[in-house]
């Protein structure tokens, strides 16, 4: 059990707002004293370049930041070091998935998504699609936001060996559904297609092994896991990711060129690295995961799923109050007041303290599924506590027009 | 103006009659009208306005969408308060009325019903819910 009136202690979030009762966490964490002394550190006491400089302090910022490569590596137990990217965040790392494997479509090729997905995991494969000619197709979902095996399986005997890539979040952002990735990995890889996973709201809240699960491309960001903002991770099996085409080129990132055009680019994962990286972001990154790893990821989603029953079974008792997602175990609890926008139950919880985000969460395309434009998603991290969930319910029970009309007089 | 006005709880009812039973709701197919889709704003509201704008009087003004509370009474109102008026009433009153969600001073006599929205600002983050049915207006008056 964790202990999290100590966990509070480490984060100056809580310091500075006491009252604050903090349910955003899927849109972003608060950064414990751990991450923000190691970019501290970076910026006061070793704020040089890497791989560049010809002085002592300039290498040993650069096995740091090859360090930080390597605790990453074994966060996720991937073979090695050289299988991780750093990126700006997941974002970035599914764009530089999907345009660096433009190349290796062609056209009337399909790429299979689904509605539960977020813009950062669709966008960009539209695009490609439609610069490739190629097709997307989405795999049916259980109104909890699952792919199921057989659905999945209907999608690939459907297209055959024209399907190239599936990609799909390992647990969406909305309705917080933990897909069974080491199965739905093994379909795809029967049909020699690759599996994308967008791991932003996954790896944050439970032990990842990439190489259990069997997953071709991965992609993370910081700040979701209590590291810094700007930094992220595209994780890809060392072949997969060598063959990947890289989107930038600059310093950094190549080893030679001449005035003919030759360009000799630097190994993976450096290549993929152009121009000068976010060397504090990485080694901040780096302290997140240690400060996530002495706390345990399996007491982390123990725990977090703990809250969710608890929340959602309080919440159950309210008769003002619909849950989308009460099935699935990841800490996300998508909700309506009756008869209340949900922008309008959200900035009435802001008057009682309480940080939700109301809206449709980046995922424009999952009314399809759960038949409303805009939810409220209370999220939770393993520094909330069940008092929270107690402000948090009292307040959803006065959740009604007149109330959040009466915030504005 | 009217002190019934400045109740409190007159403006919360103006607020919710306006919300629950918004007037000028209803989009036309009329080549006659501009229109305006705001979604860009902020990433919940939704909503279309459109209007009719014949020798610089304001004929109509109409809107549609999917909106809060705030953005649905503040468009509603607006269509009611507009509507007849000359553009160069219309842009007093829009200036009267974005003056006072930057608590800049304003006329509240000019704003009629619209100064029900008089305490949005407390709520930072919603001013642009009502404003943004005001802008839609705006635009299209401008264009004028």
């Amino acid at each position: 059990m964790l202990d999290v009136n100590e966990i509070k202690k480490d984060f100056p979030m809580f310091r500075k707002h006491q009252n604050m009762i903090y349910l955003d966490n899927s849109a972003t964490t608060f950064k414990p004293d751990a991450v923000i002394s190691a970019l501290n550190r970076y910026y006061e006491e070793a704020s040089v370049n890497i791989e560049r400089g010809d002085y002592l302090l300039s290498h040993e910022v650069s096995n740091d930041y090859e360090d930080a490569r390597l605790s990453i590596a074994k966060f996720i137990n991937a073979k090695r070091k050289e299988e991780i990217v750093f990126t700006s965040g997941a974002t970035d790392s599914l764009n530089m998935i999907a345009y660096g494997l433009m190349d290796q479509l062609q056209e009337g090729d399909v790429i299979l998504l689904n509605y539960a997905e977020h813009a950062s995991n669709i966008l960009c494969w539209f695009d490609v699609a439609r610069k490739k000619k190629c097709q997307i197709a989405y795999i049916e979902l259980t109104m909890d936001g699952e792919v199921c095996l057989d659905k999945l399986k209907a999608k690939l005997d459907e297209y055959g060996s024209r399907v190239k890539i599936v990609s799909m979040a390992y647990v969406s952002n909305v309705l917080g559904f933990k897909q069974d990735i080491t199965k739905i990995a093994a379909m795809v890889h029967e049909y020699q297609a690759l599996l994308v996973v967008d791991g932003a709201q996954s790896v944050p809240h439970m032990k990842t092994d990439v190489q259990l699960l069997d997953i071709d491309f991965l992609a993370f960001s910081g700040h979701k896991m209590c590291g810094p903002t700007g930094i992220g991770v595209l994780y890809g099996k060392f072949d997969l990711l060598d063959r990947l085409k890289p989107l930038r080129y600059g310093g950094g990132a190549n080893a030679r060129f001449d005035i003919e055009g030759n360009v000799l680019l630097q190994t993976t994962p450096h290549k993929f690295e152009a121009g000068t990286p976010n060397i504090a972001g990485a080694l901040g990154l780096a302290a997140a995961v240690r400060y996530l790893s002495d706390i345990g990821m399996d007491n982390i989603e123990e725990y977090e799923k703990e809250l969710k029953k608890y929340m959602v079974e309080k919440l159950q008792e309210l008769p003002n109050i619909k849950i989308y997602n009460p099935h699935t175990t990841s800490g996300i609890v998508a909700f309506n007041a009756d008869g209340v926008f949900a922008q309008d139950a959200g900035s009435y919880l802001n008057t009682r303290n309480i940080c939700v985000r109301s809206g449709n969460h980046c995922a424009k395309i999952l009314h399809n599924l759960i038949g409303t434009d805009q939810t409220c998603r209370a999220s939770l991290y393993f520094y909330n506590t069940k008092a929270d969930i107690d402000a948090f319910v009292n307040a959803c029970a006065e959740l009604n027009i007149e109330n959040c009309i009466n915030i504005f007089f | 103006m009217s002190n019934m006005l400045k109740d409190p709880a007159i403006l919360r009812e103006l607020i919710m009659d306006h919300y629950k039973y918004p007037r000028n709701h209803e989009l036309v197919d009329d080549d006659s009208y501009d229109s305006r889709h705001m979604a860009s704003d902020s990433c919940i509201d939704d909503i279309t306005v459109q209007s009719k704008i014949e020798n610089g009087i304001i004929k109509d003004i109409r809107f549609d969408g999917v909106a809060c509370t705030i953005s649905t009474a503040s468009t509603s109102i607006m269509s009611e308060l507009l509507k007849g008026k000359s553009i160069d009433e219309a842009k007093k009153i829009m200036e009267n009325y974005f003056n006072m969600m930057d608590e800049k001073p304003y006329d509240e006599e000019l704003l009629e019903e619209a100064i029900a929205m008089m305490n949005v600002h407390r709520q930072a983050n919603r001013i642009k819910c009502a404003t943004i049915g005001w802008k839609a207006m705006k635009e299209m008056i401008d264009k004028e």
